[in-house]
């Protein structure tokens, strides 16, 4: 019972303190706080927004375990967004430019995706395995030539061929792509949402029933004590980023496989950041994230149907923003509430027992 | 040893000549007229090619306004939206003049606005709430929207849809809205080069990618067509795929200060929202800028800079925008240009605050022989 209560809790208080900051908010800018919500609530029904709510949110939770493998080691990898957007146009050429049966060609897109954002996270590994380099810092710069490196990689003189006004890589042909489960007019599921779902059971299994994972938690927890116990630091330092870049590098598939078929110079972005709010939300949790996920994949839908409306899309903003803030602080105070609580019986207890000892003495004498 | 040494005397007769280089490039560029010639002489400027009789005065005879008011029209802005001061602000003024010239309801018209960096779903979506909500035409302003469109202008075979900056959708309901930018470029280039006292000149686009490839094409060509020995500075912003080059004026303000150091002294901005940090850099520098998209003189938020843009390149999204809704109210979308150049007055030049009308009839006659044919404007830069 108090177990769920700490688990739930916390983000629920979250997420209603965010609802009321975003109710004032709408007050103070002449908006109506039921009528966004009614909105919010009513658009899940309409056109494909259920089912984009459910691609997205895959999307988010790829990145959001890639970030949180990371965290599990107190590594901050702030360079899914590079490693996927690499990872994801390396992909693409390849996918496009290889003929194959299905099946093995969808496979070869999803291991040279998970090798190239591996590599990527493997150039600030070895950084900071055998040069101190801070992943923070090293991971940012990666970004910034990712950006380069794919703008070289789509030129039309490269692999990119010309469309209208856009540069596209090549298309992928349907021996590539990922089946997904078409609901009509209601859109089409990606195929790797449940690729997405088996990434969280591994990381799940991967960390409470390995010793890799012990190690790795280890090894995050105090570096010191772990290298005490045998384990090698510099060693998990790489293994973590290295993992965390192979999931970050499939973060984007889903789309690639699912829906464009080839990467263009308007190819989504920001994937990487929003999955470090979400690992957040989610407290590195595979079912918390999932949850985090979805939540956050339902706000940014949201800001569609809020501007059909005539409600300001940045309100959206203010409730993502203040809700990752007020999970953070809402789990710092449930913890302290909990420790209050324990301290209390604690002490309780120890009344109650000194207080036996005492009727037992004088019973005694 | 000996070999050690060898490199070091190498390593020093390079610096020198290369400092020695560096300084003759800087004495050239500082003080262009220091070597005594005049400045027609420094840089030599051909003759405006000859008017075939009858060639300026060849704009198409604009369509009657038909009556829209029975039309309810969707737009679906790029990033940015209304109040950018940029092509989709140009969108946005088209529609107000539909509404206050065709009868247009302002109460059936929608805006919609693109989120940076969203997902295509989300492109489709905003289209669908313009269909499901009985709009048409629906006019989406820029390429981004053209794979959005591919899906949802099938689904919908009833709505009729307009896209500016893209001609890759290939469907019956899909008109493209695009634009001969390098036409209009090539007159602002040859403008440049007529008013450059240096030989040198400036490009500062926003992001390296195709459709801002076609100003630089353009505005080169222009300028090499009137001085063949002009200097063209071309510098990006940002690579291909990063948007924010059209978003940054503190890096157009940076990269126009470093043209204007080394010796450009007219700069053409091709880039959003930075070129404010391209005004402003000129301004500081004294020397003269050239806008674009809209006339951009007459922009009151860049009132302040005014006094150094020379002309602008227009690219006239409000008049496509305009005779779209135009021809859609009349039922007849045959009427429209395939592309909206200078034919058409789709591109163009700005004169407002008279800086180029000393040169006005050498730009008419360089417009007039791009609408001839006599001159054939590249959309792709030289690789040279």
């Amino acid at each position: 019972m108090r177990r769920i209560r700490t688990v739930l809790l916390p983000p629920a208080l979250a997420i209603v303190f965010a609802a009321l900051l975003c109710a004032v908010a709408l007050l103070i800018s002449g908006d109506s706080p039921l009528t966004a919500l009614r909105v919010m609530i009513t658009q899940v029904g309409e056109g494909t927004t259920a089912v984009d709510i459910v691609n997205s949110g895959a999307v988010y939770y790829i990145a959001a375990l890639a970030v949180a493998i990371g965290f599990q080691m107190k590594l901050f990898n702030i360079g899914i967004e590079g490693q996927y957007r690499l990872a994801a146009c390396v992909a693409a050429i390849v996918g496009g430019a290889l003929v194959l049966p299905p099946v093995v060609h969808t496979l070869v897109i999803i291991v040279v995706a998970a090798v190239v954002g591996a590599a990527w996270a493997g150039i600030a590994a070895l950084l900071k395995a055998y040069r101190g380099v801070s992943e923070v810092i090293s991971t940012i710069m990666l970004n910034f030539i990712a950006t380069g490196l794919i703008a070289f990689l789509i030129k039309p003189d490269s692999f990119g061929v010309l469309q209208g006004n856009n540069i596209s890589t090549a298309p992928i042909e349907p021996s590539g792509q990922f089946p997904g489960i078409s609901f009509g007019s209601g859109g089409t599921l990606f195929g790797m949402v449940g690729v997405a779902a088996l990434l969280g059971l591994g990381y799940w299994f991967l960390l409470n029933r390995t010793r890799f994972g012990f190690e790795l938690k280890a090894s995050g927890e105090s570096p010191t004590a772990a290298t005490a116990g045998g384990v090698d630091a510099r060693r998990m330092v790489i293994i973590a980023l290295v993992l965390s870049g192979a999931v970050a590098g499939l973060v984007g598939l889903p789309e690639l496989l699912g829906r464009d078929f080839a990467y263009t110079l308007t190819s989504p972005q920001g994937y990487g950041f929003t999955g470090i709010a979400v690992a957040l939300l989610g407290r590195n949790h595979p079912l918390g994230i999932a949850l985090g996920a979805l939540l956050w994949a339902f706000l940014d839908k949201s800001a569609l149907a809020l501007d059909n409306v005539g409600v300001p899309r940045e309100i959206v903003l203010i409730m993502q923003g203040s809700v990752v803030l007020s999970v953070v602080i809402a789990y710092e105070i449930v913890r302290r509430y909990e420790l209050a609580a324990e301290q209390r019986r604690v002490a309780a207890q120890l009344r109650d027992t000194a207080a036996a000892e005492k009727a037992a003495e004088k019973v005694a004498s | 040893m000996r070999i050690r040494r060898g490199f070091v005397l190498a390593a020093a007769v390079l610096t020198s000549a290369l400092v020695v280089v560096g300084c003759a490039r800087d004495t050239g560029n500082t003080q262009p007229s220091a070597g005594g010639g005049t400045n027609a002489g420094a840089c030599a400027k051909n003759a405006a090619p000859q008017v075939p009789a009858g060639g300026a005065a060849n704009s198409a005879a604009p369509l009657p306004n038909a009556d829209a008011s029975g039309l309810k029209v969707g737009l679906a802005f790029d990033i940015g939206g209304r109040g950018d001061a940029s092509f989709n602000d140009a969108a946005g003024a088209g529609l107000d003049r539909a509404i206050s010239q065709l009868g247009l309801m302002k109460q059936n018209t929608k805006e919609l606005t693109a989120a940076p960096n969203e997902s295509e779903d989300a492109a489709a979506t905003r289209l669908r709430q313009l269909v499901s909500e009985g709009y048409s035409p629906i006019i989406t302003v820029g390429f981004k929207y053209a794979t959005a469109l591919k899906t949802v202008a099938a689904e919908s075979p009833n709505t009729k849809f307009a896209i500016v900056d893209d001609n890759s959708v290939e469907l019956p309901n899909v008109t493209p809205l695009v634009f001969a930018e390098e036409q209009g470029s090539f007159l602002v280039g040859a403008a440049a080069a007529l008013k450059t006292q240096t030989c040198k000149i400036g490009f500062v686009g926003g992001v390296e990618q195709p459709l801002i490839q076609k100003f630089q094409a353009g505005y080169v060509q222009g300028a090499k067509a009137v001085a063949p020995d002009i200097q063209v500075d071309v510098d990006y912003l940002t690579p291909a795929g990063d948007f924010t080059g059209f978003s940054d004026p503190a890096k157009g303000q940076v990269v126009a200060t470093g043209q204007l150091d080394g010796g450009a002294d007219v700069i053409y901005h091709a880039a959003g929202a930075s070129g404010q940090g391209v005004f402003q850099a000129v301004k500081a520098a004294g020397k003269s800028a050239i806008g674009v998209d809209s006339d951009q003189y007459n922009i009151p938020g860049l009132a302040d800079v005014k006094d150094v843009i020379i002309t602008s390149m227009l690219k006239r999204v409000d008049v496509a925008v305009f005779d779209y809704i135009n021809a859609s109210a009349a039922g007849n979308l045959t009427t429209l240009p395939k592309v909206f150049d200078l034919k058409v007055d789709g591109v163009g030049y700005a004169t407002s605050g008279g800086k180029v009308d000393d040169i006005a009839a050498q730009l008419d006659a360089y417009k007039a022989a791009i609408i001839s044919g006599a001159i054939t404007v590249n959309s792709t830069p030289s690789s040279s």
